[in-house]
């Protein structure tokens, strides 16, 4: 079950015109781990979603200033939790807290206040989970698929 | 990161060239320029060709835009779809209630 990864951990101003500034940071570390063009292009649009229901949390809610937005960069994916509270993340605890979005009705509810926010982000990602103890935490993974790692000639005979 | 409207008129269609990014940020005043030109006008289109990423806060505004546009009994319709915007559209199956004409593949500069 342990996996090496390398984790990237960013705090944003919870507003509006930070969203594209988290757009360009998914691009980038998506297009690092090799995702195709369409895959980013998902990739930012579920982010995007994500903050954007986040920062209307804040908005609704005073004592939240910031979001904390973490990348877990795997080897055959990418996790991205983005939580609408401003602590850092307890990897461990998270984990042991989340569940698939569909079985929490209230966490379901409270986000559909973005419209077909989540829905796209359940449409875009492999895999999307919602924890709402403190604040809101989604996250959210994409899957590098084999056909698109295999731009490097060693793919071949790794694969006998 | 920005979003740039420009409106003109084309034989009494009111035209909303847009160009850049749509989403959180930028949704508010595009919101509130089409919607007042959705009001005004009997025909209205808005032209996408430009737009490089649109996520569901642009869906939202065109949603409004619809709904008001069916009040009004006027028409409008999107024009000029890059590939990665419908296709946002045809997830939602907004294409479905909106009028959407022209989706296009290519650069965008």
């Amino acid at each position: 079950m342990k996996q090496a990864f390398d984790f990237v951990e960013m705090k944003l101003p919870a507003k509006s015109e930070f969203v594209g500034v988290l757009r360009l940071t998914i691009s980038g570390l998506a297009n690092r781990m090799g995702f195709s063009y369409e895959e980013i292009e998902d990739l930012k649009v579920a982010t995007s979603e994500a903050i954007t229901n986040a920062v209307n949390h804040a908005y609704y809610d005073e004592d939240t200033g910031e979001v904390t937005i973490g990348f877990g960069m795997y080897d055959d994916r990418i996790e991205i939790m983005i939580a609408d509270r401003g602590g850092s993340f307890d990897l461990k605890e998270i984990r042991e807290q989340i569940g698939p979005y569909n079985d929490g009705e209230t966490s379901v509810e409270e986000m559909r206040e973005g419209g077909f926010g989540l829905f796209l982000i359940d449409a875009l990602m492999d895999k999307v989970e919602i924890n709402n103890n403190h604040g809101v935490i989604v996250i959210m993974t994409k899957f590098l698929y084999e056909n698109e790692v295999g731009q490097n000639d060693d793919q071949i005979s790794t694969t006998q | 990161m920005n979003l740039h409207i420009d409106d003109h008129l084309e034989q009494d269609v009111g035209v909303l060239k847009l160009s850049g990014e749509i989403d959180a940020y930028t949704a508010p005043q595009l919101k509130e320029k089409l919607l007042s030109l959705v009001e005004e006008k009997q025909k209205v289109e808005v032209d996408l060709l430009k737009v490089s990423y649109m996520d569901s806060t642009g869906l939202g505004v065109f949603i409004s835009a619809l709904k008001l546009s069916k009040e009004k009994g006027h028409e409008f319709k999107l024009v000029n779809l890059q590939e990665n915007v419908y296709r946002l559209f045809n997830i939602t199956g907004l294409n479905e209630v909106i009028n959407i004409e022209n989706t296009v593949e290519g650069e965008i500069t």
